[in-house]
């Protein structure tokens, strides 16, 4: 079975006018899917309501987990399976297992973020990305609007606000799911 | 309405007067009940002895051979002749209370002239990076390098009345190998002998200190001249507009930062770690600056937000704040990296000579907690609250925050300083409180008039527009 979303795609060519679109387009209670653009636009998460990335607290974790692996991975290690009297110190000495510590932290933070972003963004390698406009890759920024998600609204006045908000011009696309 | 000038209002000045005065009462109460470190001192003197046997035995062996020709007083050794009994007689003669009073009065002068410095440094820093997002609070760091000229007056005071209390090797029987009469010097110190050029050059060791006064007078003379400088032109700068004066001010800047590279590594080998003055870290002049820059830091937010909160400096927002949060969060690991790096080698290392440094802080039962509040305070505290995004941007916590590391680095400073001049007769009490109230209304004293004197944000300057849009 094949669900297909239908998209009104509205097309900018400043970001100053997207970002003003955006706050006019959510005033008139659309609610809009997703915006394209060739480049970061600063303020344009705010505008479209977006809550901020929990990314960080994965990070969190996965330093934590970083931290706790090294700490126990040394402790065994030395202490443990294999003791060895190193420089004259105890077998499990902390202040010599700092270094290694952070280093796994930073690595395990590092690596645990990258890969919680690429989950949580539905990126690998073999993803079929739904291109909605070839021109974001260039110069333009798309506004997409999901018809199936703005019920209350028909495609006609959505059209309308788009135009109103100074969209050079307002496409149709319908794309496979 | 904003304000553009800050009132220094008599009000707040009261307040200020009223935290000196309950400071100078805790300083008279403590000089007539002075208790604490001497009663116990025989008791933990023995303690030390044993800390200082296991740690550095060969040493002490080594340095009363080598460098003593054959003394036999006990105290010739490294160890003992900072926390030992030479020490705690000479503690006896000179007033117990006043020499503890001349090492806290040192404390406070190398920590607020880092306060004062860093104000400087920060906005040097600012300019020759050419940053737009500070332009607003940069009045508040220029404000405090007024405290220069009264930090070098307080220091070069506090050095010629206690020197011989902080400075072991201001005492000049240390650097002759034989007595007039001909008889074998037994305070003879083979090793600060050798570094007596460092200090008394061109003259003999043991007399007066030309190369180190001339040192300090130097530096605060650079630093004054360049801070006057920076300050004349950014006043012109209110005046007449331009961006000349910001070329210009990037160019002094510059200057500034080359020249406090340099001094303020010599200033922390020089005030700092020639009181222990056997020992020696590569990483001192490092180690001393993070700790300047991230209370300086701590300092300037401070203050931002507290003028916020009264009214002024309204175009500031939680973005500049996040930033300067950020600092603190940033600097604070700095801090933890350069303070565990030069630890780790140290203790790793165990070379007896290096050690001993440790030994007398982390063996000791009185500065042992200190060593750890200080890193509690420093770095796990800053490191946990400042993680999250919010807690940079929430007056509340930025306070919270700011104010622990500011009380945390003075107990830095205080773990740098007391070990090696009050051995084990240190104490942590009213004296200890008291100077540090005495000071810091002193120095907030000096900066908020500094800061009435000009309009509160540069108006004129060329990245008014940049700061005004700063979002993250």
């Amino acid at each position: 079975m094949s669900d297909s979303r239908n998209f009104v795609l509205g097309v900018f060519d400043d970001e100053d006018v997207l970002l003003s679109a955006v706050r006019k387009v959510r005033g008139a209670g659309v609610k809009i899917d997703e915006v394209y653009s060739p480049f970061p636009v600063h303020g344009l998460d705010d505008e479209l309501g977006y809550k901020r990335s929990r990314l960080p607290i994965a990070a969190f974790m996965f330093g934590i987990l970083g931290t706790s692996l090294a700490l126990t991975m040394q402790y065994w290690m030395l202490g443990v399976d294999w003791p060895m009297i190193i420089g004259g110190k105890d077998f499990t000495p902390l202040p010599d297992f700092i270094p290694v510590t952070f280093e796994l932290t930073v690595l395990l933070a590092a690596f645990g973020m990258v890969g919680t972003f690429l989950v949580s963004s539905d990126l690998k390698p073999w993803k079929d990305p739904k291109m909605l406009d070839l021109r974001i890759t260039d110069d333009k920024h798309i506004m997409a609007i999901d018809l199936g998600k703005n019920k209350s609204m028909d495609a006609q006045t959505i059209n309308g606000v788009l135009k109103d908000s100074g969209a050079v011009e307002v496409n149709d696309k319908e794309v496979e799911d | 309405m904003a304000k553009e000038r800050f009132e220094f209002t008599t009000g707040l000045k009261k307040k200020l007067y009223l935290v000196a005065i309950i400071g100078f009462v805790l300083l008279l109460v403590s000089a007539i009940f002075p208790g604490g470190g001497h009663e116990a001192a025989t008791g933990d003197h023995e303690g030390t002895e044993q800390h200082d046997a296991g740690a550095s035995d060969d040493h002490e062996t080594n340095a009363s051979e080598d460098h003593s020709g054959g003394d036999s007083d006990a105290h010739g050794g490294m160890v003992s002749d900072e926390s030992g009994e030479g020490h705690e007689a000479g503690a006896a003669d000179n007033g117990g209370w006043l020499k503890r009073l001349g090492v806290n009065l040192w404390i406070n002068n190398v920590y607020f002239v880092g306060l004062g410095l860093i104000g400087i440094f920060f906005f040097t820093l600012q300019y020759a990076s050419q940053a737009g997002w500070s332009t607003y609070l940069l009045r508040v760091p220029l404000a405090m390098g007024s405290w220069l000229p009264y930090a070098f007056v307080l220091m070069i005071a506090t050095f010629f009345i206690f020197g011989h209390d902080i400075f072991h090797w201001t005492h000049s029987d240390l650097y002759n190998k034989f007595l007039p009469n001909g008889d074998l010097n037994t305070h003879f110190d083979a090793l600060i002998a050798g570094k007596s050029s460092y200090f008394f050059l061109p003259l003999e060791g043991g007399s007066f200190p030309v190369f180190f006064v001339l040192r300090m007078t130097l530096f605060f003379g650079a630093w004054y001249f360049l801070f006057k400088k920076i300050k004349s032109l950014a006043m012109a700068e209110d005046e007449l507009g331009g961006d000349s004066y910001w070329f210009k001010m990037r160019k002094f800047s510059a200057i500034f930062l080359v020249v406090f590279a340099v001094t303020s590594s010599i200033a922390a080998w020089d005030w700092i770690m020639s009181i222990d003055v056997h020992w020696f870290s590569t990483m001192f002049g490092w180690y001393v600056f993070a700790s300047w820059w991230v209370t300086g830091l701590a300092f300037i937010t401070l203050v931002t937000i507290l003028l916020k909160e009264a009214g002024y400096l309204s175009q500031v927002t939680a973005n500049h704040l996040h930033d300067l949060g950020k600092f603190i969060f940033a600097f604070s690991i700095f801090w933890t990296y350069i303070w565990f790096s030069q630890f780790l080698l140290i203790y790793y290392a165990n070379i007896p000579e290096e050690s001993v440094y440790f030994v007398e802080r982390l063996l000791s039962d009185k500065y042992a907690p200190f060593f750890f509040i200080n890193l509690i305070m420093n770095f796990l505290f800053p490191l946990l609250t400042f993680m999250t995004r919010d807690a940079k941007r929430l007056n509340v916590f930025l306070k919270i925050v700011c104010i622990v590391v500011l009380a945390g680095h003075w107990i830095d400073f205080y773990l740098m300083v007391t070990p090696g001049t009050m051995g084990e007769n240190g104490a942590f009490g009213l004296t200890e409180i008291g100077l540090f109230l005495v000071f810091g209304v002193a120095f907030v004293f000096v900066t908020l008039s500094a800061l009435s004197k000009s309009a509160l944000v540069a108006k004129n300057h060329p990245m008014y527009e940049e700061a005004k849009h700063h979002h993250i």
